[in-house]
């Protein structure tokens, strides 16, 4: 029962300038479900990219099953009934789910007609019933909501065959309660005798759902152990190499007078269908709102028409600072009272071709202390960027590297360190710890606190629903570009706040 | 561990060596291939590439005099070349070049025709300066139809091309004709609002320090001014730009002025310097060639400087090759379109790779 089914020696996988894999060893046991943990570029993606035929190791052996192959493609893998779910969905949203998933499966000139399709529904419909998916294979997968998509994936996998699967950060995307049910259904899975590899970087879903876990670190295993004899903190620290602070020190805070006060804020995308309904409420000084929501609710719309940046806006009043802000010049007051930390901070957070230090002035590279005469300065913008590297601790070899050569998480440091620089008086802050590791979160997020206690109001906007009660004072729920209900941050309201994500207005009724 | 690490260094070392062949091999190897291409042409037309690519080089390099043609034709190149660079680094595709050097040329001449009674030192830096606004409007006016209305700058300044060139057609056969005169010309500009020849007997004039110092002026505008630094920030990423506070609609304008306002200068100089008078045709494509100049250096103004010599040696040359090796002139434009065109398929080429790295 416990034989290996699949292991891999000594992986190595360089990338130029980047070493993903040095000498990976990583062992999977027949049925189990093994969590791959570690931080954002610890190189867990690369080494299942590479199980999955998408990366060619340097070196390195990989056995299945005892029997050392190569896989030289995802349709070898395939072959070898391994499947991988990606993090991002490989769905075409204008096919139904059978057509999704018999996708590049049949040779070019074969003809579907209505017998070969009845066969494929009906394996589908018998394979969704035996893993109790609920997954309709006539159902077109525009209509379908994440976590059914991300169920098709798995039923994809499934259907192939595979009798390994990958899942890449599958709790990303998903709701809580969505979240736990898909949980729940892996253990199913490995009761009918299914392997599934989980990368997360998630703690709580390691101890819930695993059993064993592999932590991998700057592409090196730091070790391999049994959930049920580790703990979260154990596991935080192989992780980050050091110890973690898992929860923070929150002071308790003491809102002031308003910097963002806003009624009845209305918003329309490119095709002019409404997408943030007449939102109003109130940011204080000193204290963080927290905006949950399930991604593409509106946050983001919301996020850009208080920035400014977008056009179609409209609202019934606007006060930042305690000054009432007209349509017209709400781009120039909102650059002037407040920061921002974008939403995606590679397309508008940063430029990317530039070095670090030229984007350290991005905001205000023409303010007397980086430009003199119209001539930057070159020497003040150096010395400034070297000191903000220091005191953010950004790992970069000189500032005047361009800013694609660092790691997610130290761009954002780079990005946080320039905007909470700008002393604001109101900070928005929209998915500030989206895509970055453990211990850039714990800096950024320490940084976000401190800000608050010095007397800045911030609007928080995240899907990370940790990070919402981890940071927030108060916090507000979006669904369908309303904001359908405040409740106080506290963890009692978890569960709450899930349903409320999900559509319910009035969860307590039930 | 240790053969890890080699391996990383060892690759970034090929890395580098990579980078620096694009930087700095790789635009020669394009032109080589279009020498090479241009070669086997001349054989299937009965010539000896050797000879005529020998009278080529004799005609650009054999000595000095030879050399300051070369000049002379650079600087018009370089005036254009560094003024497109700022609007490629501003991510504005000004295909427009040709047609503001015309109308720098149009204005520098009309003021230097109907203002003759001024003295030298007020009329011929008038001339200039009234050149380069004439390009700069001219370029402008695209740059506001594209921040206004959203309209595609490839298209609106090839447009702009032809209106200036033809519109300089009919001035110089009608409004602006040389009084008493037939040809298609105006009258010659008075001594006045002529550039100062530097090397004389040669034809060399002050308009190519001129260009020099332009280069120098724009190479200081876009790395190190604040100006050049907003105008990168718009070309590379408009929405962060945008998110920074940056006008970017402004910027934009702002760039195609300057690289109108650098071609307008040009096409004054060459009034001023060269040709002495206005007419048809007045430039051979320079506005166009000038593309290939600033993307074989990667739009940098100082590189322009010796890609702009080049490329002049490139025509020089080619006239000679005409005249002393009897090739005829329209295989010497194949020949010419050729390195055009393999340079700027190069320089695609490297936007693209460039691309897809990120």
């Amino acid at each position: 029962m416990n034989s290996p089914i699949l292991r891999m020696e000594n992986i190595v996988k360089t990338f130029p300038g980047v070493v993903a894999n040095r000498g990976v060893n990583l062992e999977i046991r027949r049925g189990e479900i093994h969590a791959l943990l570690g931080e954002n570029g610890a190189g867990k993606t690369v080494l299942m990219s590479i199980l999955y035929g998408l990366y060619v190791p340097d070196s390195g052996t990989i056995y299945l099953n005892g029997q050392p192959i190569t896989i030289k493609s995802p349709k070898d893998a395939i072959a070898k009934r391994i499947g991988m779910v990606h993090q991002h969905f490989m769905l075409e949203p204008t096919l139904t789910v059978a057509e999704n998933i018999i996708l590049g499966q049949f040779p070019s000139w074969t003809i579907l007609n209505k017998q070969r399709i009845g066969e494929v529904h009906e394996k589908i419909r018998s394979l969704s019933n035996q893993f109790g998916l609920g997954v309709d294979p006539a159902a077109r997968v525009s209509r379908l909501s994440v976590g059914e998509q991300q169920r098709v994936e798995i039923l994809k996998v499934l259907y192939h065959g595979a009798d390994l699967l990958i899942l890449d950060e599958p709790t990303a995307v998903l709701t809580p309660q969505e979240a736990s049910r898909l949980l729940e259904f892996l253990r199913d899975l490995a009761k009918k005798g299914l392997t599934t590899i989980f990368i997360t970087h998630k703690l709580d879903e390691v101890m819930q759902v695993s059993d064993r876990v592999t932590v991998l670190r700057d592409g090196q295993v730091i070790g391999t152990c049994e959930t049920r004899e580790t703990n979260p903190r154990a596991l935080a620290k192989m992780m980050v190499g050091r110890e973690v602070l898992m929860d923070l020190h929150r002071k308790l805070a003491s809102p002031g007078e308003p910097v963002l006060a806003i009624s009845n804020l209305r918003v329309r995308d490119a095709r002019g269908l409404p997408v943030v309904k007449g939102v109003s409420f109130t940011v204080r000084a000193g204290e963080i709102v927290g905006v949950a929501g399930v991604s593409g609710n509106g946050q983001s719309e919301l996020a850009l028409a208080i920035a400014g940046l977008i056009d179609d806006v409209a609202f019934d009043r606007f006060q930042l600072e305690g000054k009432d802000v007209t349509r017209r010049d709400l781009r120039a007051a909102s650059h002037r009272h407040s920061a921002h930390i974008p939403e995606d901070r590679q397309k508008m957070g940063m430029v990317l071709p530039f070095s670090v230090s030229e984007n350290f002035i991005l905001e205000e590279y023409s303010s007397p202390r980086f430009a003199r005469h119209g001539f930057l300065r070159g020497q003040a913008i150096r010395s400034y960027s070297q000191n903000q590297v220091k005191k953010f601790d950004i790992k970069v070899s000189d500032v005047s590297e361009e800013i694609a050569n660092l790691s997610g998480g130290n761009q954002q440091k780079v990005v946080v360190a320039r905007e909470l620089d700008r002393h604001p008086g109101f900070l928005l802050v929209n998915q500030p710890t989206r895509g970055i590791d453990i211990g850039a979160t714990e800096f950024v997020h320490q940084q976000i606190l401190a800000q608050r206690d010095g007397g800045t109001g911030i609007l928080l906007i995240s899907t990370d629903l940790e990070e919402i009660f981890a940071l927030s004072d108060r916090i507000l729920v979006i669904f369908e570009g309303e904001i359908i209900g405040e409740l106080p941050s506290d963890r009692s309201q978890v569960e709450k706040v899930g349903l409320m994500m999900a559509g319910k207005r009035d969860p307590d009724r039930e | 561990m240790r053969a890890v690490t080699e391996i990383s260094n060892n690759h970034e070392f090929s890395m580098r060596i990579r980078k620096v062949l694009q930087g700095t091999l790789m635009p020669f190897i394009a032109i080589l291939i279009a020498l090479a291409i241009g070669a086997v042409i001349l054989i299937a037309a009965n010539f000896n590439p050797l000879q005529a690519y020998q009278a080529m080089y004799l005609g650009a390099f054999a000595d000095f005099s030879s050399f300051t043609e070369v000049l002379l034709d650079a600087t018009p190149l370089i005036c254009i070349g560094v003024g497109l660079a700022v609007a490629f680094r501003c991510g504005i595709w000004n295909i427009g070049g040709e047609g503001q050097f015309y109308a720098g040329a149009v204005t520098g001449t009309a003021i230097a025709l109907y203002a003759p009674a001024l003295p030298g030192w007020i009329l011929l830096p008038l001339v200039l300066v009234g050149g380069a606004a004439g390009g700069a409007l001219w370029a402008m006016l695209a740059g506001y139809l594209k921040t206004r209305f959203g309209a595609n700058e490839v298209v609106t300044t090839v447009m702009l091309n032809y209106v200036a060139i033809i519109a300089t057609s009919y001035l110089v056969s009608g409004p602006m004709i040389e009084p008493r005169g037939t040809y298609p010309q105006t009258a010659q500009i008075p001594d006045g609002a002529r550039l100062p020849l530097i090397m004389p007997p040669t034809r060399l004039n002050l308009g190519f320090i001129i260009a020099l110092l332009l280069a120098v002026g724009l190479y200081l505008l876009i790395f190190k001014s604040s100006t050049g630094y907003a105008i990168r920030a718009v070309g590379i990423n408009p929405e962060a730009a945008h998110y920074a506070g940056i006008q970017v609609k402004k910027n934009i304008l702002l760039a195609m002025a300057i690289s109108g306002g650098a071609a307008g200068l040009g096409g004054a100089m060459q009034i001023a310097g060269v040709t002495y008078r206005l007419f048809q045709q007045i430039s051979p494509g320079f506005g166009f060639t000038a593309i290939a100049v600033s993307l074989l250096v990667n739009n940098n103004p100082l590189g322009i400087i010796l890609a702009g010599i080049l490329f002049g040696g490139l025509s020089t040359g080619a006239r000679l090759m005409q005249m002393n090796a009897g090739v005829p002139a329209v295989l010497v434009n194949v020949i010419q379109g050729l390195v055009i065109l393999s340079v700027v398929a190069f320089g695609a080429y490297r936007i693209l790779t460039m691309e897809r790295e990120e």
